[in-house]
Protein backbone atom coordinates (compact mmCIF):
# COMPACT_ATOMS: atom_id res chain seq x y z
CA UNK A 1 0.00 0.00 0.00
CA UNK A 2 1.51 3.26 -1.15
CA UNK A 3 1.04 6.24 1.11
CA UNK A 4 -0.80 8.99 -0.70
CA UNK A 5 0.93 12.32 -1.26
CA UNK A 6 -0.84 15.59 -2.16
CA UNK A 7 0.91 18.28 -4.15
CA UNK A 8 -0.41 21.62 -5.30
CA UNK A 9 2.11 23.06 -7.75
CA UNK A 10 1.96 26.68 -8.85
CA UNK A 11 3.04 26.13 -12.45
CA UNK A 12 2.46 23.73 -15.32
CA UNK A 13 6.17 22.90 -15.48
CA UNK A 14 6.22 21.89 -11.84
CA UNK A 15 3.02 19.84 -12.26
CA UNK A 16 4.50 18.01 -15.24
CA UNK A 17 7.71 17.26 -13.32
CA UNK A 18 5.66 15.75 -10.47
CA UNK A 19 3.44 13.77 -12.86
CA UNK A 20 6.36 12.46 -14.91
CA UNK A 21 8.27 11.34 -11.82
CA UNK A 22 5.28 9.42 -10.45
CA UNK A 23 4.17 7.94 -13.79
CA UNK A 24 0.98 5.90 -13.66
CA UNK A 25 0.83 6.25 -9.85
CA UNK A 26 -0.18 9.91 -10.24
CA UNK A 27 -3.67 11.36 -10.67
CA UNK A 28 -4.58 14.92 -11.57
CA UNK A 29 -7.08 16.68 -9.32
CA UNK A 30 -9.11 19.42 -11.02
CA UNK A 31 -12.69 19.71 -9.71
CA UNK A 32 -12.45 16.31 -8.05
CA UNK A 33 -16.09 15.41 -8.71
CA UNK A 34 -15.07 12.15 -10.38
CA UNK A 35 -11.62 11.62 -8.83
CA UNK A 36 -12.65 11.82 -5.19
CA UNK A 37 -15.53 9.39 -5.74
CA UNK A 38 -13.17 6.93 -7.44
CA UNK A 39 -10.62 7.36 -4.66
CA UNK A 40 -13.18 6.77 -1.96
CA UNK A 41 -14.66 3.71 -3.66
CA UNK A 42 -11.20 2.19 -4.03
CA UNK A 43 -11.41 2.19 -7.83
CA UNK A 44 -8.05 3.95 -7.95
CA UNK A 45 -5.09 3.83 -5.57
CA UNK A 46 -2.75 6.65 -6.62
CA UNK A 47 0.48 7.40 -4.78
CA UNK A 48 0.31 11.05 -5.79
CA UNK A 49 -2.49 13.54 -6.32
CA UNK A 50 -1.50 16.68 -8.21
CA UNK A 51 -4.01 19.48 -7.60
CA UNK A 52 -3.87 21.76 -10.65
CA UNK A 53 -6.11 24.52 -9.30
CA UNK A 54 -3.26 26.69 -8.05
CA UNK A 55 -1.86 27.06 -11.57
CA UNK A 56 -2.88 30.36 -13.22
CA UNK A 57 -3.04 28.87 -16.74
CA UNK A 58 -5.52 26.14 -15.81
CA UNK A 59 -7.88 28.36 -13.83
CA UNK A 60 -8.56 31.43 -15.97
CA UNK A 61 -10.59 32.34 -19.06
CA UNK A 62 -8.87 34.88 -21.30
CA UNK A 63 -9.48 36.47 -24.67
CA UNK A 64 -6.90 35.55 -27.26
CA UNK A 65 -6.83 36.47 -30.96
CA UNK A 66 -10.57 37.08 -30.96
CA UNK A 67 -11.32 33.71 -29.35
CA UNK A 68 -11.20 32.42 -25.81
CA UNK A 69 -8.69 30.28 -23.98
CA UNK A 70 -10.34 28.42 -21.11
CA UNK A 71 -8.23 26.78 -18.39
CA UNK A 72 -8.79 23.06 -18.02
CA UNK A 73 -9.80 23.40 -14.35
CA UNK A 74 -12.24 26.31 -14.79
CA UNK A 75 -15.52 25.27 -13.15
CA UNK A 76 -18.90 25.06 -14.84
CA UNK A 77 -20.15 27.87 -12.61
CA UNK A 78 -17.32 30.16 -13.69
CA UNK A 79 -17.78 29.35 -17.38
CA UNK A 80 -21.53 29.93 -17.03
CA UNK A 81 -20.88 33.43 -15.66
CA UNK A 82 -18.57 34.38 -18.55
CA UNK A 83 -20.40 36.67 -20.99
CA UNK A 84 -17.94 36.19 -23.84
CA UNK A 85 -18.15 32.39 -23.83
CA UNK A 86 -21.95 32.52 -23.44
CA UNK A 87 -22.21 34.74 -26.50
CA UNK A 88 -19.72 32.89 -28.68
CA UNK A 89 -20.23 29.26 -27.63
CA UNK A 90 -23.57 28.86 -25.84
CA UNK A 91 -23.67 25.16 -26.75
CA UNK A 92 -20.38 24.47 -24.99
CA UNK A 93 -21.48 26.42 -21.92
CA UNK A 94 -24.87 24.69 -21.72
CA UNK A 95 -23.20 21.28 -22.07
CA UNK A 96 -20.81 21.84 -19.17
CA UNK A 97 -23.61 23.36 -17.09
CA UNK A 98 -25.77 20.25 -17.55
CA UNK A 99 -23.34 18.22 -15.44
CA UNK A 100 -24.61 17.55 -11.93
CA UNK A 101 -26.03 19.87 -9.31
CA UNK A 102 -25.20 23.45 -8.31
CA UNK A 103 -22.63 21.98 -5.92
CA UNK A 104 -21.02 19.92 -8.70
CA UNK A 105 -21.04 22.98 -10.97
CA UNK A 106 -18.95 24.79 -8.37
CA UNK A 107 -16.12 22.37 -9.09
CA UNK A 108 -16.59 20.28 -12.26
CA UNK A 109 -14.34 21.31 -15.15
CA UNK A 110 -14.00 20.69 -18.89
CA UNK A 111 -10.54 19.22 -18.38
CA UNK A 112 -11.86 16.75 -15.85
CA UNK A 113 -14.91 15.89 -17.93
CA UNK A 114 -12.67 15.17 -20.92
CA UNK A 115 -9.94 13.22 -19.11
CA UNK A 116 -12.37 11.15 -17.04
CA UNK A 117 -13.13 9.79 -20.51
CA UNK A 118 -16.72 8.71 -19.97
CA UNK A 119 -18.58 7.98 -23.21
CA UNK A 120 -21.48 9.96 -21.72
CA UNK A 121 -19.49 13.08 -20.76
CA UNK A 122 -21.75 16.05 -21.55
CA UNK A 123 -19.11 18.68 -22.29
CA UNK A 124 -17.18 16.53 -24.76
CA UNK A 125 -19.59 16.30 -27.73
CA UNK A 126 -20.14 20.07 -27.51
CA UNK A 127 -16.38 20.68 -27.49
CA UNK A 128 -15.93 18.30 -30.42
CA UNK A 129 -18.68 20.09 -32.35
CA UNK A 130 -16.86 23.35 -31.60
CA UNK A 131 -13.67 21.79 -33.04
CA UNK A 132 -11.91 22.68 -29.80
CA UNK A 133 -8.15 22.30 -29.58
CA UNK A 134 -6.52 21.58 -26.25
CA UNK A 135 -2.99 22.36 -25.13
CA UNK A 136 -1.24 19.38 -23.59
CA UNK A 137 1.91 19.81 -21.53
CA UNK A 138 4.27 16.92 -20.88
CA UNK A 139 7.88 16.00 -20.18
CA UNK A 140 8.75 16.67 -23.84
CA UNK A 141 7.14 20.10 -23.92
CA UNK A 142 3.79 21.23 -25.22
CA UNK A 143 1.60 19.98 -28.03
CA UNK A 144 -1.85 20.72 -29.32
CA UNK A 145 -4.52 18.11 -29.93
CA UNK A 146 -8.12 18.17 -31.08
CA UNK A 147 -10.57 17.19 -28.36
CA UNK A 148 -11.99 14.44 -30.58
CA UNK A 149 -8.59 12.67 -30.44
CA UNK A 150 -8.34 12.51 -26.64
CA UNK A 151 -10.81 9.83 -25.49
CA UNK A 152 -9.76 6.40 -26.77
CA UNK A 153 -12.14 4.11 -24.84
CA UNK A 154 -14.12 4.32 -21.59
CA UNK A 155 -11.79 5.70 -18.90
CA UNK A 156 -8.78 5.94 -21.24
CA UNK A 157 -7.21 8.89 -23.03
CA UNK A 158 -4.45 9.37 -25.57
CA UNK A 159 -2.42 11.35 -23.03
CA UNK A 160 0.86 9.66 -22.10
CA UNK A 161 2.46 9.45 -18.66
CA UNK A 162 3.35 12.86 -17.30
CA UNK A 163 1.03 14.74 -19.65
CA UNK A 164 -1.79 17.05 -18.63
CA UNK A 165 -4.39 19.17 -20.39
CA UNK A 166 -3.61 22.83 -19.71
CA UNK A 167 -6.40 24.66 -21.54
CA UNK A 168 -8.89 24.69 -24.41
CA UNK A 169 -8.92 27.18 -27.26
CA UNK A 170 -12.22 28.31 -28.74
CA UNK A 171 -11.49 30.20 -31.95
CA UNK A 172 -13.23 33.41 -33.06
CA UNK A 173 -16.70 32.82 -34.48
CA UNK A 174 -17.51 33.75 -38.08
CA UNK A 175 -20.69 35.83 -38.47
CA UNK A 176 -23.95 33.84 -38.40
CA UNK A 177 -22.56 30.96 -36.35
CA UNK A 178 -24.29 29.04 -33.58
CA UNK A 179 -23.91 25.90 -31.52
CA UNK A 180 -26.12 23.83 -29.26
CA UNK A 181 -25.97 20.75 -27.06
CA UNK A 182 -28.93 18.59 -26.06
CA UNK A 183 -28.96 15.50 -23.97
CA UNK A 184 -31.69 13.08 -23.05
CA UNK A 185 -32.08 11.81 -19.48
CA UNK A 186 -35.18 10.28 -17.86
CA UNK A 187 -35.44 13.19 -15.40
CA UNK A 188 -34.85 16.91 -15.73
CA UNK A 189 -31.62 17.15 -13.71
CA UNK A 190 -28.88 15.17 -12.07
CA UNK A 191 -28.50 12.18 -14.35
CA UNK A 192 -26.10 10.67 -16.88
CA UNK A 193 -26.78 11.14 -20.58
CA UNK A 194 -28.70 8.41 -22.40
CA UNK A 195 -27.78 10.31 -25.56
CA UNK A 196 -26.06 13.66 -26.08
CA UNK A 197 -25.86 15.64 -29.33
CA UNK A 198 -23.65 18.66 -30.04
CA UNK A 199 -23.91 20.72 -33.23
CA UNK A 200 -22.00 23.76 -34.40
CA UNK A 201 -22.75 25.48 -37.70
CA UNK A 202 -22.26 28.63 -39.75
CA UNK A 203 -24.78 30.11 -42.21
CA UNK A 204 -24.06 32.28 -45.25
CA UNK A 205 -25.92 35.52 -45.97
CA UNK A 206 -28.71 33.58 -47.66
CA UNK A 207 -29.14 31.32 -44.65
CA UNK A 208 -27.47 28.33 -46.30
CA UNK A 209 -25.28 26.25 -44.01
CA UNK A 210 -21.66 26.71 -45.06
CA UNK A 211 -19.92 24.78 -42.26
CA UNK A 212 -21.10 22.28 -39.67
CA UNK A 213 -19.84 19.80 -37.14
CA UNK A 214 -21.93 17.10 -35.49
CA UNK A 215 -20.93 15.05 -32.44
CA UNK A 216 -22.77 12.46 -30.37
CA UNK A 217 -22.24 11.19 -26.82
CA UNK A 218 -23.31 8.05 -24.94
CA UNK A 219 -23.98 6.06 -28.12
CA UNK A 220 -20.56 4.40 -28.49
CA UNK A 221 -17.45 3.62 -26.45
CA UNK A 222 -16.20 7.15 -27.12
CA UNK A 223 -17.87 10.40 -28.14
CA UNK A 224 -18.40 10.31 -31.92
CA UNK A 225 -17.80 12.77 -34.75
CA UNK A 226 -20.58 12.32 -37.34
CA UNK A 227 -19.13 13.59 -40.60
CA UNK A 228 -22.08 12.38 -42.67
CA UNK A 229 -24.33 14.41 -40.39
CA UNK A 230 -22.32 17.55 -41.01
CA UNK A 231 -22.36 16.83 -44.76
CA UNK A 232 -26.15 16.54 -44.62
CA UNK A 233 -26.42 20.07 -43.23
CA UNK A 234 -23.80 21.82 -45.38
CA UNK A 235 -25.37 23.37 -48.47
CA UNK A 236 -28.88 23.22 -47.02
CA UNK A 237 -31.14 25.65 -45.20
CA UNK A 238 -31.81 22.89 -42.65
CA UNK A 239 -35.00 22.01 -44.49
CA UNK A 240 -36.86 18.79 -43.71
CA UNK A 241 -34.89 16.76 -46.24
CA UNK A 242 -31.55 17.86 -44.76
CA UNK A 243 -32.73 17.18 -41.23
CA UNK A 244 -33.92 13.71 -42.28
CA UNK A 245 -30.45 13.02 -43.70
CA UNK A 246 -28.88 14.29 -40.47
CA UNK A 247 -31.22 12.06 -38.46
CA UNK A 248 -30.26 9.03 -40.59
CA UNK A 249 -26.53 9.82 -40.36
CA UNK A 250 -26.72 10.15 -36.58
CA UNK A 251 -28.57 6.84 -36.28
CA UNK A 252 -26.09 5.14 -38.60
CA UNK A 253 -23.15 6.33 -36.49
CA UNK A 254 -24.51 4.87 -33.24
CA UNK A 255 -22.90 1.79 -31.72
CA UNK A 256 -24.54 1.97 -28.29
CA UNK A 257 -24.81 -0.45 -25.41
CA UNK A 258 -28.01 -1.77 -23.85
CA UNK A 259 -28.27 -0.77 -20.22
CA UNK A 260 -30.73 0.35 -17.59
CA UNK A 261 -30.84 3.86 -19.01
CA UNK A 262 -31.66 2.89 -22.58
CA UNK A 263 -31.77 0.07 -25.08
CA UNK A 264 -29.75 0.05 -28.29
CA UNK A 265 -32.89 0.76 -30.35
CA UNK A 266 -33.96 3.58 -28.07
CA UNK A 267 -30.57 5.30 -27.94
CA UNK A 268 -30.25 5.04 -31.72
CA UNK A 269 -33.64 6.63 -32.35
CA UNK A 270 -33.10 9.37 -29.77
CA UNK A 271 -29.69 10.22 -31.27
CA UNK A 272 -31.38 11.15 -34.54
CA UNK A 273 -34.07 13.18 -32.80
CA UNK A 274 -31.61 15.11 -30.62
CA UNK A 275 -29.32 15.83 -33.57
CA UNK A 276 -32.27 17.36 -35.48
CA UNK A 277 -33.37 19.47 -32.52
CA UNK A 278 -29.84 20.63 -31.67
CA UNK A 279 -29.32 21.61 -35.32
CA UNK A 280 -32.46 23.78 -35.25
CA UNK A 281 -31.37 25.48 -32.01
CA UNK A 282 -27.89 26.10 -33.45
CA UNK A 283 -29.54 27.55 -36.58
CA UNK A 284 -31.72 29.91 -34.51
CA UNK A 285 -28.66 31.07 -32.57
CA UNK A 286 -26.75 31.59 -35.81
CA UNK A 287 -29.61 33.71 -37.16
CA UNK A 288 -29.27 35.74 -33.94
CA UNK B 1 3.54 9.90 6.61
CA UNK B 2 3.69 13.56 7.50
CA UNK B 3 0.40 15.32 7.84
CA UNK B 4 -0.34 18.37 5.75
CA UNK B 5 -0.50 21.72 7.53
CA UNK B 6 -3.32 23.86 6.17
CA UNK B 7 -4.02 27.54 6.89
CA UNK B 8 -7.50 28.60 5.92
CA UNK B 9 -10.46 30.71 7.01
CA UNK B 10 -13.58 29.04 8.37
CA UNK B 11 -16.66 31.19 9.00
CA UNK B 12 -14.48 34.27 9.04
CA UNK B 13 -11.98 32.91 11.58
CA UNK B 14 -8.38 32.21 10.57
CA UNK B 15 -8.04 28.47 11.14
CA UNK B 16 -5.19 25.99 10.94
CA UNK B 17 -5.35 22.23 10.93
CA UNK B 18 -3.36 19.12 10.14
CA UNK B 19 -4.84 16.54 7.78
CA UNK B 20 -4.00 13.37 5.91
CA UNK B 21 -3.81 13.73 2.11
CA UNK B 22 -6.91 11.62 1.54
CA UNK B 23 -9.04 13.34 4.18
CA UNK B 24 -11.91 15.23 2.61
CA UNK B 25 -12.83 18.75 3.61
CA UNK B 26 -15.93 17.22 5.21
CA UNK B 27 -13.76 14.84 7.26
CA UNK B 28 -11.64 17.75 8.40
CA UNK B 29 -14.61 19.96 9.30
CA UNK B 30 -16.26 17.21 11.32
CA UNK B 31 -13.35 15.25 12.79
CA UNK B 32 -10.58 17.82 13.17
CA UNK B 33 -12.44 21.11 13.63
CA UNK B 34 -15.49 19.55 15.34
CA UNK B 35 -17.88 21.45 13.11
CA UNK B 36 -20.39 18.61 12.86
CA UNK B 37 -23.24 20.59 11.28
CA UNK B 38 -22.19 19.49 7.80
CA UNK B 39 -23.38 15.91 7.35
CA UNK B 40 -22.14 12.97 5.35
CA UNK B 41 -25.02 11.43 3.42
CA UNK B 42 -23.72 9.75 0.28
CA UNK B 43 -20.04 10.79 0.15
CA UNK B 44 -20.34 10.87 -3.65
CA UNK B 45 -21.67 14.39 -4.27
CA UNK B 46 -25.26 13.34 -4.87
CA UNK B 47 -27.10 14.35 -1.68
CA UNK B 48 -25.77 17.80 -0.76
CA UNK B 49 -25.89 17.20 3.02
CA UNK B 50 -22.23 18.31 3.23
CA UNK B 51 -22.78 21.59 1.32
CA UNK B 52 -20.42 24.44 2.22
CA UNK B 53 -19.11 27.40 0.29
CA UNK B 54 -15.49 27.77 -0.78
CA UNK B 55 -14.63 31.37 -1.67
CA UNK B 56 -18.38 31.97 -1.96
CA UNK B 57 -18.96 29.07 -4.35
CA UNK B 58 -21.34 26.29 -3.28
CA UNK B 59 -19.62 22.89 -3.24
CA UNK B 60 -19.95 19.44 -1.67
CA UNK B 61 -17.30 19.25 1.05
CA UNK B 62 -17.17 15.46 0.53
CA UNK B 63 -15.76 16.12 -2.96
CA UNK B 64 -12.91 18.39 -1.88
CA UNK B 65 -9.78 17.41 0.01
CA UNK B 66 -9.01 19.14 3.28
CA UNK B 67 -5.67 20.15 1.79
CA UNK B 68 -7.50 22.10 -0.92
CA UNK B 69 -8.73 24.58 1.71
CA UNK B 70 -5.26 26.14 1.95
CA UNK B 71 -5.56 29.90 1.50
CA UNK B 72 -9.30 29.80 0.83
CA UNK B 73 -12.42 30.89 2.72
CA UNK B 74 -14.87 28.23 3.87
CA UNK B 75 -18.37 28.98 5.13
CA UNK B 76 -20.37 26.27 6.89
CA UNK B 77 -23.78 26.04 8.56
CA UNK B 78 -22.12 26.99 11.85
CA UNK B 79 -21.48 30.45 10.42
CA UNK B 80 -25.07 31.06 9.39
CA UNK B 81 -26.75 32.28 12.59
CA UNK B 82 -25.66 35.62 14.03
CA UNK B 83 -24.92 34.62 17.62
CA UNK B 84 -28.23 33.55 19.11
CA UNK B 85 -30.22 35.03 16.23
CA UNK B 86 -31.22 32.70 13.42
CA UNK B 87 -30.59 33.63 9.84
CA UNK B 88 -33.97 34.45 8.22
CA UNK B 89 -33.78 31.17 6.28
CA UNK B 90 -33.34 29.18 9.48
CA UNK B 91 -36.31 30.96 11.04
CA UNK B 92 -38.43 30.35 7.96
CA UNK B 93 -37.53 26.65 7.86
CA UNK B 94 -38.82 26.36 11.44
CA UNK B 95 -42.03 28.26 10.69
CA UNK B 96 -42.76 26.14 7.62
CA UNK B 97 -41.73 22.87 9.28
CA UNK B 98 -39.36 22.50 6.33
CA UNK B 99 -37.49 19.73 8.10
CA UNK B 100 -38.26 16.49 9.83
CA UNK B 101 -35.25 14.33 10.64
CA UNK B 102 -32.89 17.26 9.99
CA UNK B 103 -29.96 15.48 8.37
CA UNK B 104 -30.36 17.31 5.07
CA UNK B 105 -31.22 20.66 6.68
CA UNK B 106 -27.74 22.19 7.08
CA UNK B 107 -27.02 21.48 3.43
CA UNK B 108 -30.34 22.93 2.28
CA UNK B 109 -29.78 26.07 4.36
CA UNK B 110 -26.23 26.63 3.09
CA UNK B 111 -27.37 26.04 -0.50
CA UNK B 112 -30.44 28.27 -0.18
CA UNK B 113 -28.37 31.08 1.35
CA UNK B 114 -25.97 30.82 -1.57
CA UNK B 115 -28.93 31.13 -3.99
CA UNK B 116 -30.44 34.19 -2.29
CA UNK B 117 -27.05 35.92 -2.25
CA UNK B 118 -27.00 35.64 -6.04
CA UNK B 119 -30.69 36.01 -6.81
CA UNK B 120 -32.92 37.86 -4.36
CA UNK B 121 -36.07 37.07 -6.36
CA UNK B 122 -35.85 33.49 -7.65
CA UNK B 123 -38.80 31.78 -9.29
CA UNK B 124 -40.02 28.47 -7.91
CA UNK B 125 -38.36 26.73 -10.85
CA UNK B 126 -35.06 28.46 -10.12
CA UNK B 127 -35.24 27.42 -6.47
CA UNK B 128 -36.03 23.81 -7.40
CA UNK B 129 -33.16 23.60 -9.90
CA UNK B 130 -30.67 25.31 -7.58
CA UNK B 131 -31.57 22.84 -4.81
CA UNK B 132 -31.68 19.78 -7.09
CA UNK B 133 -28.40 18.62 -5.57
CA UNK B 134 -29.87 18.54 -2.04
CA UNK B 135 -31.86 15.42 -1.28
CA UNK B 136 -34.51 15.13 1.43
CA UNK B 137 -36.26 11.87 2.21
CA UNK B 138 -38.78 13.36 4.68
CA UNK B 139 -40.47 16.52 3.54
CA UNK B 140 -41.32 15.96 -0.10
CA UNK B 141 -39.52 19.27 -0.76
CA UNK B 142 -42.62 21.43 -0.95
CA UNK B 143 -42.22 22.98 2.49
CA UNK B 144 -38.54 23.64 1.80
CA UNK B 145 -39.27 25.38 -1.50
CA UNK B 146 -42.04 27.48 0.12
CA UNK B 147 -39.78 28.45 3.01
CA UNK B 148 -37.07 29.64 0.62
CA UNK B 149 -39.51 31.58 -1.57
CA UNK B 150 -41.17 33.25 1.41
CA UNK B 151 -37.82 34.06 2.97
CA UNK B 152 -36.68 35.66 -0.28
CA UNK B 153 -39.86 37.76 -0.35
CA UNK B 154 -39.40 38.84 3.29
CA UNK B 155 -35.74 39.72 2.74
CA UNK B 156 -36.63 41.81 -0.31
CA UNK B 157 -39.23 43.66 1.72
CA UNK B 158 -36.93 44.25 4.68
Amino acid sequence: MNALTYESPGSVDEAVRLLAAAGSDAKILAGGTDLLVQLRMGMIKPALIVDVKNIPETTVIKEESGGYRVGSAVSGAELGEHDGMNNAWPGVVEALELIGSTQIQGRASMGGNLCNASPAADAVPAMIAADTVCTIAGPDGRREARVEDIVTCPGQTSLTAGEMVVDFYFPPRPARSGDAYLRFIPRTEMDIAVVGAGISLTLDEAGVCSAARVALGAVAATPLVVEDGAAALIGSTLDDAALEKLDAAARAACRPIDDKRGTIEYRTKVAGVLARRAAKIAQQRAEG
Amino acid sequence: MAKIHVSTTVNGEPTEFLCEPQQTLLDVLRDELRLTGSKEGCATGDCGACSVTLDGRLICSCLALGAEAEGHEIETIEGMADGDSFHPLQQKFLEHAALQCGICTPGFLVAAKSLLERNSNPSETEVRYWLAGNLCRCTGYDKIIRAVLECAADMRGA
